[in-house]
């Protein structure tokens, strides 16, 4: 017996954790200076201390820690006077020494809050999410499991590693227990994550690039019945890696441990695999016994003593909060409410901002990149930013604004430039898409819609000046668009008398 | 009573990733509970209120500049290895947590 | 021949052209070829390096170009730093083979220095032991008695010296592994202050109390080597970053009047073999007639050292040697399409190490553990504190603290084989130096007279200090020599074939 959703929120309260890891982008690695590109060749961006070479050591990376500190300072945290790294034991191939170099019980930043705000039927509501704790630590290398036919790990014949992404700076956000979202858990969740991805992205440390690992979700969820008071076991979803299945994921979780619990079954302490088809969360191999992993201080690393001085330093880098910044903008752009959430929803705040300082226009480049190009972005399923560059639409948009292309010269514009026949210097030369602007060639047009319509010139020499609208659209079309209905109206009408 | 049973020196082998056999356990749960026995006394001379030193040196915030310093080749990276194929260390099936 | 001359005659007769680099390092071939198949100090020669990095040094010398003091000289180096495409064991299977891509810094200074390095010299698995006889290659043997252990973990580079296979060496001291290899060979050997040479390429067993260290005949070739080695390295964060102390010139200076030298009260008596005890204080007389004061510090904590450390030691190495696991370098035992990567690292492990290493392993393990962690490692880390604390008062009332190097002299292979705790003892006076991370030396300071062995005087000096070892031991080395009418070693019988 599966529940629906509504049936879940009926009966049960779900208490969600977050942890969030943010691969940082430093050139560097953590602990010693292999190159962090994505994507390069195997084994390339590899030394003896991220290979864990006998006798290689650890030096860490003093941007890893700023950029660290920035991310507490930005959460609202307590930057700890005192940390340290410690060594976290366990076996696994894809970790070169190991054990991971991470931070265990004094870690460098500790009980800050972000803010989140969602839209439901009742009007906004905001959810304070607290920060227990922001550490840093080291990513793993890369298995390729070859052979068998599911490309997974099971059937698999053998593996191949990779360790170039082995000690690549990682930062673990970690919420403290997140109570009190009842029916909003999901979309709590996933506004948490996408808040979070702002300011990172604001504070320019990572790619926060979902789809390439660079930022990773883990999901901790229980359930408890309404007004018992007692907590439920929770489950621990890996790597859910977009803001879609982070909301997915909850409710997944929800529904699958609310219709255990109503057939009376336990919930298990597991790890599980978010699977982005179907939305649902499946159990990951279960150990026999648990692991222990005796963390103890890094003995190859000493500890991190930020002075106030250097914090100080830091808090002045940071930048406007990314609430703060959509207030002003807003106030600055004259956007209703509704189209602003609809450009933070679409994700193209940035987008529009950039377009706006290289000249444009605030309204239209909203409405070139809400509009004509987000629809061709959602045909082919890719980022507006894709298909068209900023610089491209702010060009356009100021031929437009000169009166050198109309809108709908405009749009083929665009449609030219996504089609690749280059800048839109270069579409409007070789489609031939000039402004007719020549004064003496349009009056020819409109002697032409004059003589066709003798009637509607009488009346709007009478005084009729909305019946012009009919003479004017036969001008457009004479000219195949590619005048400027102002102009024409403007030559219309005084020919005309009026 | 022995300070430690063999089953929890198997587990301590497991966790240590060591394969053992039943002899090798038998000897070295006695060994280890004569050594465990002999190193127990440090529990007996410092008080709550000694702190921990992990470390000889009192030394803080050593780092290094965000600076890229050449890899090896993957030549050298794989120089070691005892198998590898596609400039990739290779292993044998990985079971466990996927 | 010059082999049995100090590094530093060896020296003068490079600069006069008495002799060059390549027939130096030739004629240390050569004593090797005759003794090492007895003593076996070594696991590894590197011929071909070595002549050719002599013949670089006597073109270079003739080319007029001024070279550093120890151009040109042999060198024993411990398996267990790396060396760029030598093999490097640790003297384990498990590294069986093994072939760094890359140098420790240690070596990178004496290749920049022009120190000529024979090969790769003998020790106990992974440094843990005080034998050698856990070895994985064999036992090396003692010089002065073939079938007596050379000390250990650095057996090997203290063998070489005292059977003039090298003048100089290096070891690596994490509970004494220098210093009681050098006092039951009798030969010199110092553990600098912790973070005073590079860690950089020093194959890790305990990586708080883990420092390499240079090892010779006499006090000044030793600090000459200090020198060399010695110095921040910005790939180790646990390198000071501070001039390293002048111990050359300390070696040099020959006077500790008015010195204060504290004779620790808790390393000496029981367990402390008698012969050992006459000549430390043998020693000790020979101090106060250079005009030294000597005084009784007392350092309660001392005896909870060994337990702590056998605590620490184990629980760092259980996590260092985490990365023996057959996937990037060394043995790989049952990848036969019938195991999994798992089972193959924990056969690979199970062949791949040798029984101490095991057994160090599973202690720290547990000692980690949770539920363990604070009544183990927690308690060692607080005695480890008390320790530090009682050094800090002892030097308050002195300027360096004596001790007898081991409680023995150097006893019959298998003697202690079957007996780790009795093995463990060998470390009692050592171990101390490490927990605090100061520096320590070991000289020797006679024969003991049940058993005409060599005996080790340990002196200890506060970190960053190491120049008062150097000190107090140049001083009551010119003594002793002048007492005895000649180097000790040279009351060793000589071995079958030495050059």
């Amino acid at each position: 017996m599966s529940l629906n959703y509504e049936q879940v929120i009926e009966k049960y309260e779900p208490t969600l954790g977050l942890e969030v890891h943010v691969e940082l982008n430093t050139k560097s690695k953590m602990f010693c200076g292999c190159a962090t590109e994505f994507g390069a060749k195997p084994n390339t961006q590899t030394c003896p201390v991220c290979l864990g070479l006998p006798g290689a050591l650890p030096v860490v990376n003093k941007k890893a820690i700023e950029s660290t500190i920035l991310i507490g300072l930005a959460l609202n945290c307590s930057i700890a006077p005192y940390s340290r790294f410690a060594r976290k034991n366990y076996f696994y191939p894809d970790m070169p020494k190991n054990f991971q170099t991470s931070q265990y019980d004094e870690p460098i930043c500790v009980n800050g809050y972000l803010d989140v705000e969602i839209e439901t039927d009742e009007g906004n509501k905001s959810f304070k999410i607290e920060i227990e704790r922001v550490h840093m630590e080291e990513d793993t290398g890369k298995s390729l499991h070859v052979g068998g036919n599911t490309g997974r790990i099971h059937g698999a014949d053998y593996s191949l590693l990779d360790y170039n992404r082995a000690g690549i700076p990682l930062v673990e956000i970690v919420t403290k227990v997140i109570p009190n979202t009842g029916k909003y858990a999901p979309q709590v969740a996933r506004a948490y994550v996408a808040a979070l991805r702002d300011i990172l992205r604001g504070l320019q440390v990572s790619d926060v690039k979902m789809e390439q690992g660079s930022l990773r979700c883990d999901v901790n969820l229980s359930l408890s019945s309404i007004g018992s008071g007692k907590l439920g076991t929770r489950s621990e979803t890996k790597n859910v890696n977009s803001l879609r299945s982070v909301e997915r994921a909850v409710t997944g979780e929800m529904i699958r441990q609310a219709s255990k619990l109503e057939q009376g079954e336990r919930i298990i302490q597991e790890t599980r695999h978010f699977l982005e088809e179907s939305g649902q969360t499946r159990p990951g191999r279960s150990k026999e016994q648990a692991e222990d992993y005796r963390y103890f201080p890094e003995p190859d690393l000493v500890p991190v003593v930020p002075e106030s001085k250097w914090i100080e330093e830091l808090r002045k880098a940071l930048p406007e909060k990314p609430a703060d910044r959509r207030k002003r903008l807003q106030a600055a752009w004259a956007v209703p409410d509704k189209e602003m959430a609809a450009m933070v929803n679409a994700e193209l705040l940035d987008t529009v901002e950039q377009t706006v300082l290289l000249g444009a226009d605030a309204t239209k480049a909203r409405s070139w990149w809400l509009g004509e190009i987000s629809r061709i972005a959602n045909d082919r399923n890719v980022f507006p930013t894709d298909l068209i560059s900023v610089k491209d639409v702010a060009e356009i948009i100021a031929l437009i604004s000169k009166g050198e292309l109309t809108d709908k010269l405009a749009r083929q514009v665009v449609e030219g430039v996504i089609a690749g026949e280059g800048t839109p210097t270069d579409v409007i030369g070789k489609r031939g898409l000039k402004v007719v602007s020549d004064d003496s060639q349009l009056m020819k047009s409109i002697e032409a819609a004059i003589a066709a319509s003798p009637e509607t010139a009488e009346r709007v020499r009478g005084g009729n000046i909305p019946a012009a609208g009919a003479l004017i659209g036969a001008v457009m079309k004479a000219t195949g668009g590619q005048a400027d209905a102002a102009k024409v109206r403007e030559l219309l009408l005084k020919h005309l008398g009026q | 009573m022995a300070a430690i049973s063999r089953d929890e020196v198997a587990n301590l082998a497991r966790l240590a990733r060591i394969a053992m056999s039943d002899a090798e356990l038998d000897h070295l749960a006695g060994e280890m509970d004569v050594i465990l026995g002999a190193v127990a006394r440090v529990q007996e001379v410092a008080g709550k209120d000694v702190p921990a030193t992990s470390h000889p040196l009192d030394v803080n915030n050593v780092v290094r500049d965000d600076e890229v310093v050449p890899s090896l080749s993957p030549n050298e990276a794989l120089s070691g290895a005892p198998a590898s194929e596609d400039q990739r260390f290779k292993v044998p099936q990985i079971l466990g947590e996927e | 021949m010059l082999i049995r001359e100090s590094a530093s005659k060896m020296a003068e007769a490079l600069a006069n052209k008495e002799v060059s680099a390549v027939e130096l390092t030739n004629q240390h071939f050569e004593q090797i070829e005759a003794v090492d198949k007895d003593v076996h100090a070594f696991l590894y020669l590197d011929k071909e390096g070595a002549i050719s990095q002599a013949a670089d040094i006597d073109k270079r010398r003739a080319a007029g170009e001024k070279l550093s003091p120890l151009a040109g000289i042999p060198l024993a180096l411990k398996d267990v730093l790396t060396q760029k495409g030598v093999p490097t064991t640790c003297g384990s299977k498990i590294l069986a083979g093994w072939r760094p891509p890359y140098d420790a810094t240690v070596v990178t200074k004496l290749k920049s220095a022009g120190v000529v390095i024979l090969g790769k010299t003998n020790m106990d698995e992974f440094a843990m032991g005080s034998s050698t006889e856990n070895s994985a290659y064999g036992p090396t043997h003692n010089p002065w008695d073939l079938s007596r252990i050379p000390g250990g973990s650095g057996g090997g580079s203290s063998a070489a010296l005292a059977a003039f296979e090298a003048p100089l060496a290096i070891g690596t001291d994490t509970g004494g592994s220098i210093r009681q290899p050098a006092a039951v060979t009798g030969t010199v050997g110092v553990k600098p202050t912790y973070g005073g040479v590079s860690r950089y390429g020093l194959v890790a067993f305990s990586s708080s109390l883990d420092q390499a260290g240079p090892c010779a005949r006499t006090v000044l070739d030793t600090a000459l080597l200090h020198q060399v080695i010695a110095g921040f390295d910005p790939r180790d964060s646990t390198s000071i970053n501070q001039a390293v102390p002048d111990v050359v010139a300390a070696a040099k200076k020959q006077n500790v009047a008015g010195m204060k030298i504290g004779i620790v009260k808790q390393l000496s008596g029981d367990g402390y073999q008698k012969g050992v005890e006459n000549k430390f204080n043998e020693a000790i007389s020979e101090l106060v007639k250079l005009g030294a004061e000597i005084v009784e510090v007392s350092c309660p904590n001392f005896e909870y050292a060994l337990a702590a450390y056998y605590l620490i030691a184990p629980s760092e190495c259980s996590s260092n040697l985490a990365r023996f696991d057959s996937i990037r370098f060394g043995l790989r035992v049952g990848d036969d399409g019938t195991h999994g990567a798992e089972e193959v690292m924990n056969l690979t492990r199970q062949a791949g190490f040798g029984r101490e290493v095991k057994r160090r392993i599973i202690l720290g393990t547990y000692a980690l553990s949770s539920g363990y962690y604070d009544a183990y490692y927690g308690s060692a880390q607080k005695v480890r504190t008390l320790i530090k604390r009682d050094f800090e008062a002892a030097f308050e009332k002195c300027d360096v603290l004596v001790s007898p190097t081991a409680p023995t002299t150097a006893f019959k292979i298998g003697e202690k084989a079957n007996d780790p705790l009795a093995m463990y003892l060998n470390d009692i006076a050592t171990i101390p130096v490490n927990m605090a991370g100061i520096g320590g030396m070991s000289l020797p300071c006679g024969l003991a007279d049940e058993d005409n062995l060599p005996v080790g005087f340990q002196i200890m000096s506060p970190a960053m200090k190491d120049e008062r070892m150097y000190l107090v031991g140049g001083a009551l080395e010119a003594a002793l020599l002048a007492k005895w009418g000649k180097p000790i070693l040279d009351f060793a019988p000589k071995l079958v074939g030495s050059k």
